[in-house]
């Protein structure tokens, strides 16, 4: 079933390598593209993991490894949907700032990937468009929000990919589909033409199937941006993990984090596997814990995200672009906002829009989104403790493997509950690293390296070194030819 | 219509935005202009399209600085942009960065000369935040949305800088808001910071209005009065929704809390729909943006730039020339030339930069101060006309004096003499009406004495002769 263009197998090829083949002129960016076209053509009918495939055009010529891009990533001249029914047509004026680096760098435009609504969801499953299948198995859910862009780098349709991150959302597909993503440090990378869920979470990260690619595209990405003005500069540059020993790190396992209710016992055993080969590879390990972190964090995040997502989302009202409703002539001003919105919106931001007004409203302000606030102070200084006796946490990135899609369509709680892992870190604004660390039940198992603020060139030393300790084989056996 | 004072005091506080004249907008680079064509100075940032971002503008922030220092508010040193939400078609993001709990600059006080001394306003907050864009309503009465055919939107206003004053409610009487907002118009125009146009809204006036009785010391009910835009509406809008206030409550009646909006053609006073004053804001603090924090060496640079302000050169011209003259000049933009023109009659400077002057629309920064002291001094020596003219051209490029004082005036008293036995003997009615009682009637000889001398005749000289012969 591989696709085979000039040799290129798709499947196996990493970024590296085929920044290397271009290097040597063994392929031309170009026959790169060709190579990722065919692949996209013969495999994504059945997974769904693009919303928007390119052309020659708006791909762009710039000689380099190219790339696919979360549909909230915007990107000038090509659609930008958000997975929303409300952007359906919306074509952007402007590239947002990573799409204009990627530019830079020379990386072609594969194309838009496939992703819960607004980045709103777990599973992909809440796309306006259509859900995206798991290369694993098709029955399965990628993971989300950025299910696409993960699906798209574990099936060979494109050798890495940006998606974006605000409770979890390129962890958590990371570890269902068994590649490695990176949440950044709020803050290094631009979200300016990203379009917003959650302000004060969001943060556009690299997906890739190794952790040297995700730190390249990191560096590609990240640094201070004068459109956006609570990015900084970066304290240090990037640096592309090399060591394969992990002597002299300190590695605190966080209890609550690798003990919660819900945690797949396949999945416990093969962090648990991942920590002892960290401890055989020279870390020192040691046990740490963030109770209220665990405990409140979810219940924080379901407040602070809605709250800033209300507000975010208001200005899809059908005056300027996107859907509007045809009134027919009958109905005022606010008909048209309220058809709009009605028939623009899916489920999963109606639900979250009332959340969030709800939090945000007078009588209710400092019982919700004031409260949350100072929790969220709490997390930040709980996990400011435990990085003052360890370099990393480790836990796993998600409690369970990849599951059946439909499984938590009408449940969203037990959707919810799918980023209870990965939103603690993410509250405090910390960055964190998932790697697959191997199978439970035939599906992949992520692992997720914490570490404070800026330590981004830590997360990629660690799980550059475990990554080479583990040899996991990032191809769907379904797809291995 | 003045309240009875025995009986009832107003209470009036004020908000009043203030547009800031930077080169870019607020939060974009777009270029802040007023009176172009729609819609021609957007960027996606301003037009809210998906993903763009806020990105302060740093001129704007310590223009708000420097008007905060010049109604002596303390600058905080850490201030939030928070979102104001609510849906109009004038907001394309759905929500207005504004400041809320934490503004940049509190806790005020700006001191208004009166007549009677001056009066120290409270100043609660001056505030940051951009401005809506520009909703035109076409198809309905009198430009508003009730009833409107379409609306359309220029997005060319949104997003450009305001600051908004908010005052405590120590303003005793319309007139004494209209005092207020004149030397403020004049403080921030010569800041360097705002044309304060009322006409072009780049000045904005609300007001909240109650009255208690004379001697009562808590505050009632109040409402607010929206969008007034001219000094005199102002006033007018407050004097009619006192004497609303005064006249309910004399019937026994109570004042509702509500949002008002004065007609000035008709005088009316009507509540806006409670569509378009239910609101709540849910404000929270703004995610896209990092916290205000000037440093101190900033702010102490920004205070000692500051000018003298206008209330204390109205306070230093009110001994020579009494205070009329000195508000007038100072809040007019005049009392610099004032101080330039040299001679001994000050009253009679001001009053002709006052009224000739004004009159003539000169800008008084062009003038030649010494020229114009000719001219003053000449003032009776020179027919009116030729006075008129010579004003009229005072801030012309190489303007002199000389020309206009080479025209002397008829002041020969047989020559005039002549002229009015002539106009008497033409108007006989009139005259028998004059010596009857109707001495109103003066200004009308006075009129037909100077056409027939073409403005040459001195008008006092005219004056004293024509009283004279209607004696007789």
């Amino acid at each position: 079933m591989s696709a085979d263009t000039a040799g290129i197998d798709t499947l196996r090829l990493t970024a590296e390598e085929a920044a290397g083949l271009l290097e040597r002129g063994e392929v031309s960016s170009a026959e790169l593209v060709a190579a990722y076209r065919a692949a996209i053509e013969a495999r994504d009918p059945e997974l769904h993991a693009y919303l928007h495939v390119t052309d020659d055009e708006h791909a762009g010529d710039g000689g380099g490894v190219p790339i696919a891009l979360k549909d909230v990533i915007t990107t000038k001249g090509v659609p930008t949907t958000a997975g929303s029914r409300i952007l359906e047509g919306y074509v952007p004026v402007f590239d947002s700032t990573v799409a204009a680096r990627c530019k830079e760098a020379g990386l072609p435009l594969l194309g838009k990937t496939n992703l819960d609504e607004f980045a709103m969801g777990s599973s992909t499953e809440n796309s306006g468009f259509g859900p995206t299948r798991n290369p694993w198995d098709t029955t399965r859910v990628p993971g989300g929000s950025s299910g696409g862009s993960a699906a798209v780098v574990a099936a060979g349709l494109a050798p890495w990919s940006l998606g974006t991150d605000t409770g979890g959302s390129v962890k958590q597909p990371a570890s269902l589909c068994g590649v490695v993503g990176l949440r950044p440090t709020w803050g290094t990378v631009s979200r300016y033409g990203i379009v917003a869920f959650a302000s004060s979470l969001d943060q556009v990260g690299p997906l890739a199937k190794t952790v040297r690619d995700c730190a390249r595209l990191y560096g590609i990405t990240a640094g201070r941006d004068a459109c956006d003005s609570t990015t900084v500069e970066l304290p240090a540059p990037v640096e592309l993990p090399e060591r394969e020993d992990l002597r002299g790190l300190r590695v605190g396992v966080p209890r609550e984090l690798n003990e919660v209710d819900g945690i797949e016992p396949g999945v416990r055993e093969r962090v648990q596997e991942a920590i002892r080969l960290a401890e055989e590879l020279g870390a020192e390990v040691g046990e740490t814990t963030l109770p209220r972190s665990v405990e409140y964090g979810l219940a924080c995040y379901y407040l602070v995200a809605p709250a800033e997502a209300s507000a975010n989302l208001a200005r899809y009202d059908g005056v300027r672009y996107g859907h509007r409703a045809d009134l027919n002539g009958d109905g005022d001003l606010t008909a048209l906002y309220e058809r709009t919105r009605w028939e623009g919106f899916g489920a999963e931001p109606k639900r979250r829009i009332m959340l969030g007004t709800y939090a945000l409203s007078a009588g209710y302000y400092d019982a919700y989104y004031g409260q949350a606030q100072k929790v969220r102070t709490v997390i930040k200084q709980e996990f400011a403790a435990a990085f003052e006796d360890f370099d990393v946490l480790l836990s796993p990135t998600s409690p369970t493997v990849a599951f059946p899609l439909g499984d938590k369509v009408e449940n969203p709680l037990a959707m919810y509950l799918t980023d209870v892992l990965t939103i603690p870190p993410n509250m405090a604004g910390l960055p964190g690293l998932s790697i697959p660390c191997g199978l439970s039940e035939g599906l992949p198992v992520g692992l997720q390296i914490l570490g404070p603020q800026f330590s981004e060139n830590t997360l990629f030393a660690v799980g550059h070194a475990l990554e080479r300790a583990l040899g996991f084989d990032f191809v769907p056996p379904r797809l291995a030819a | 219509m003045p309240l009875d004072p025995t009986r009832w005091e107003p209470v009036i506080g004020l908000e009043i935005h203030v547009q800031l004249k930077t080169k870019t907008k607020m939060f974009c680079r777009c270029e802040n202009v007023w009176g172009e064509a729609p819609n021609t100075r957007t960027c996606p940032v301003c037009l809210a399209h998906p993903g763009t971002l806020p990105v302060p503008n740093r001129q704007a922030i310590e223009w708000a600085i420097r008007l905060g220092l010049a109604l002596d508010c303390e600058i905080a040193p850490r201030s939030l942009f928070h979102r104001k939400n609510y849906f109009y078609p004038d907001l394309p993001k759905g929500y207005q960065i504004s400041q809320y709990d934490s503004p940049i600059a509190t806790r005020g006080r700006f001191s208004v000369p009166g007549p009677d001394g001056d009066r120290e306003m409270g100043i609660v907050r001056a505030h940051l935040e951009e401005d809506a864009a520009k909703t035109i309503h076409v198809g309905g009465e009198g430009g508003r949305i009730h009833g409107a055919g379409a609306s359309l939107v220029d997005f060319n206003r949104g997003g450009t800088p305001l600051v908004e004053i908010v005052t405590e409610p120590d303003v005793r009487s319309a007139e004494e808001a209209r005092r207020f907002l004149g030397l403020l118009r004049q403080t921030v125009v010569e800041l360097g910071i705002s044309d304060a146009e009322m006409e072009k809204g780049s000045l904005r006036c609300d007001a909240n209005v109650s009255v208690r009785e004379t001697g009562e010391t808590g505050y009632r009910t109040k409402t607010e009065l929206k969008n007034m835009n001219s000094f005199k509406f102002v006033a007018d809008g407050i004097d009619a929704e006192l004497a609303r206030q005064v006249e309910l409550y004399e019937d026994g009646g109570e004042v509702v809390q509500e949002t008002l909006h004065f007609d000035p053609r008709s005088g009316r006073i009507s509540p806006l729909r409670s569509k378009e004053q239910a609101h709540d804001y849910r404000y929270f603090p703004e995610p896209d943006l990092v916290p205000v924090e000037p440093s101190p060496e900033l702010v102490g640079r920004l205070r000692d730039e500051l000018p003298e302000l206008p209330a204390a050169r109205i306070r230093r011209l009110e001994e020579e020339i009494g205070f009329d003259l000195a508000l007038g000049l100072v809040t007019s933009g005049r009392d610099e030339l004032f101080a330039r023109v040299p001679g001994d009659d000050r009253r009679a400077t001001a009053n002709v930069l006052m009224n000739q002057l004004a009159g003539a629309g000169v800008d008084p920064a062009r003038v030649n101060a010494d020229e114009l002291a000719k001219l003053i001094a000449a003032r009776d020596a020179i027919p009116r006309a030729a006075f008129d003219e010579a004003l009229a051209a005072s801030g012309d490029e190489g303007f002199t004096a000389e020309r206009y004082l080479a025209e002397a005036a008829i002041t020969d008293e047989g020559e005039i003499d002549a002229v009015i036995d002539r106009i008497l003997a033409a108007n006989e009615g009139q005259v028998q009406a004059y010596r009857s009682g109707k001495e109103g009637l003066l200004g009308f000889f006075v009129g037909q004495v100077m056409r027939e001398t073409q403005g040459k005749a001195n008008p006092k000289v005219v004056n004293e002769r024509l009283r004279e012969r209607l004696r007789a």
